[in-house]
């Protein structure tokens, strides 16, 4: 076993350990050893083809097809140098206030995550994209919102010199979005931070992490790690895990802190979505232009989100429901598909958790209850009401049964959308806002770490990811995680002399 | 390779749930059944053992209501069969044909041959390629 010292080691690097580690660049600049540990590669800008069987098994877990225990959803999430981050499509939303408010988390303010989240979109370069670079898919969404009488609102977006390449969920191949891997961890690099990329954390244990470093597999993308592969005990004095919902509560509970922290692994909740497709008389630029550029908030109203967006040949078919003659026909139909992504605002409950098998494997518990059932079908047919106001000949609901829906049909959509066709393991739902397992409180009895992501219990381990949401956020999700690692990197900067000591000792 | 033993099986549940497959010629096939045995090859071998034993079943289950096996059936009867186990009252099945389906598409449209031909042109050049 090699051995190694640090004085904070930060377990992951995306939109959580990203941050934190730009945060700790004021410690890295005072002596203090800083290391930033991610699984998967760090890839080099050549290497981002927006081939889609390509790119998905560089940047996701599982190729992006992780499933839930039933096999039900699959969930999505970024294993690469900057995580999440890299294979997001850039969307800024600052958290709402009912929603912070009503997490109840004592020392958590709702002006304090919006100030903190405002400082990263001016650090990420967010702003409203011109109108000229939007696309057909997302005109039609605006047009057929005002026209069945919603108001659309558009997503500030943090990109820098967007092409319009359509490939944000493959990574920009372009390098205009502005994630972890472009903006603060090479911020953090500059100041000293250092990196070990093909490094998996196996566990935390008192004062340190064990790591394995992988060589990479032949032919696979991605530069080798910089440290020999093998297992490492990593010493450090402080340890933030920042590898998301799944990763992060799977690490501790391999880490045998489920006992004392009985809350561990509890108050999952992902967004379920769907995405429709529907088809146009005439070919509409959609595989162009950036695919996610406005939304339809009914968080409040009905529990729902809508946004635009735009997958790629294989996504699609997986998520048509069905088969043969009527499915290849739609997908033949590509160039004149307009989609809306319909995603359900479900809410924490007992039995969603997240647990590890006897391999230590992170295992998600997942069962759609009727109110997520009930907020995906209200979504469904919103969107589907939407797709006929903006001229849509057809729509693909997959709470419908046959799914495909006639302009005819368009005044029965109430009644050929239906609960009861919501069918597990018949429909397709996927779930990319992953969230809940680590939540923020007051005490073990309810939460695993207080308001500054310090874990109950265990001074000198924090958690700075989308694991401490206590709740589902009802938006897209990168910002306030930003905004929640930030503060942990505050508390470690402030209790530096406490609890790193002084620095230059770290070996 | 695993999908060896069931290959023919395989090829006409591809051919079911993507009609256009059946134009494939062999360097075709090939492409699509690296891709789903690269895929296959991630998973642990409890699942892939289990996805062999679904397209075995696939293969004989028909016997029981037409007295043949899959690859012995019309398309019709075909698209009938796996439309039953698309819709089966218990999840596994529709479970096991769902991601059975996921297979078939991964490796029939991730092909950029297949992405070209239903008019998928996404460019990392963005607008620009658009409008040259």
């Amino acid at each position: 076993m090699n051995a190694r010292s640090y004085d904070v080691v930060v377990i992951g690097s995306g939109a959580g350990g990203g941050t934190v580690a730009e945060g700790l660049a004021p410690l890295a600049r005072a002596g203090y050893r800083i290391l930033v540990v991610e699984q998967g590669a760090r890839l080099a800008e050549s290497e981002f083809t927006g081939k889609e069987d390509d790119m998905a098994d560089a940047l996701y877990e599982d190729g992006g097809g992780f499933l839930t225990a039933d096999g039900a959803m699959t969930l999505a999430f970024g294993r690469v140098w900057g995580g999440s981050t890299v294979v997001y499509t850039g969307t800024s939303l600052i958290a709402p206030k009912r929603v912070i408010e009503g997490w109840r988390v004592p020392g958590l303010a709702h002006a304090d995550v919006e100030a903190r989240s405002r400082r990263y979109m001016a650090e990420n370069g967010v702003h409203l994209l011109e109108p000229e670079l939007l696309n057909d898919n997302n005109r039609l969404f605006v047009e057929g919102c005002t026209k069945a009488g919603f108001r659309s609102e558009q997503f500030p977006l943090n990109l820098r010199g967007c092409r319009g390449s359509s490939l944000c969920n493959l990574g920009c191949p372009n390098g205009a979005k502005q994630g972890t891997h472009r903006v603060q961890l090479p911020e953090a690099m500059a100041a000293g931070v250092e990196a070990v990329t093909r490094a998996e954390a196996l566990r935390v244990e008192n004062g340190r992490v064990l790591i394995r470093v992988s060589a990479p597999a032949p032919g696979e993308k991605g530069s080798p790690s910089e440290w020999a592969p093998g297992d490492y005990t990593v010493s450090a004095k402080a340890i933030v895990s920042a590898g998301g919902s799944i990763g992060t509560t799977a690490l501790l509970l391999r880490s045998g802190l489920g006992p004392s922290l009985p809350r561990l692994g509890a108050g999952f909740t992902c967004h379920p979505a769907h995405i429709l497709v529907a088809e146009h008389e005439r070919p509409i630029t959609n595989d162009v232009g950036h695919p996610k550029s406005f939304y339809l908030d009914r968080a409040v109203e009905e529990g729902f989100v809508l946004e635009t967006c735009m997958y790629f040949p294989f996504i699609t078919a997986k998520n048509l429901t069905g088969f043969g003659v009527p499915h290849a026909t739609l997908m033949r139909a590509f160039p004149r598909l307009q989609m809306i992504l319909v995603l359900a605002c479900d809410k924490a409950v007992p039995q969603n958790r997240i647990s590890v098998d006897t391999d230590g494997k992170a295992v998600v518990h997942y069962s759609f209850t009727k109110k997520t059932v009930e907020s995906l079908v209200k979504a469904t047919r919103a969107a589907a009401r939407i797709f006929f106001a903006a001229g849509a000949l057809r729509v693909h609901a997959p709470s419908a049964d046959p799914p495909l829906l006639t302009r005819a049909e368009s005044g029965a959509i109430d009644t050929r959308v239906d609960e009861r066709h919501f069918r597990t393991g018949r429909i397709s739902v996927s779930a990319a806002h992953l969230m809940g397992g680590c939540g923020m409180g007051s005490s073990p009895a309810d939460s695993v770490t207080d308001s500054w992501g310090r874990v109950h219990g265990r001074p000198g381990l924090f958690v700075a990811d989308s694991s401490l949401f206590p709740d589902s956020l009802e938006i897209n999700p990168y910002l306030t995680v930003m905004a929640l690692a930030d503060r942990a990197a505050e508390r470690i900067r402030e209790d530096a002399g406490s609890l790193l000591g002084a620095p230059g000792r770290a070996r | 390779m695993l999908l060896a033993p069931v290959r023919d099986t395989f090829r006409a549940i591809a051919v079911t749930v993507v009609p256009e497959a059946s134009a494939l010629d062999e360097p075709g096939w090939s492409a699509l059944e690296a891709l789903v045995e690269k895929t296959l090859s991630k998973k642990p071998a409890g699942m892939q053992r289990q996805l062999v034993t679904f397209v075995r079943a696939i293969e004989h289950l028909p016997r029981l209501r037409w007295g043949r096996p899959f690859t012995a059936l019309s398309p019709d009867v075909r698209t009938r069969f796996l439309s039953s186990l698309e819709r089966a009252p218990v999840l596994i099945l529709r479970r096991g044909f769902w991601g059975l389906r996921t297979l078939v598409f991964l490796g029939y449209y991730a092909r950029p041959e297949a992405a070209a031909a239903i008019g998928y042109r996404a460019d990392a050049r963005g607008w620009e390629a658009r409008r040259a």
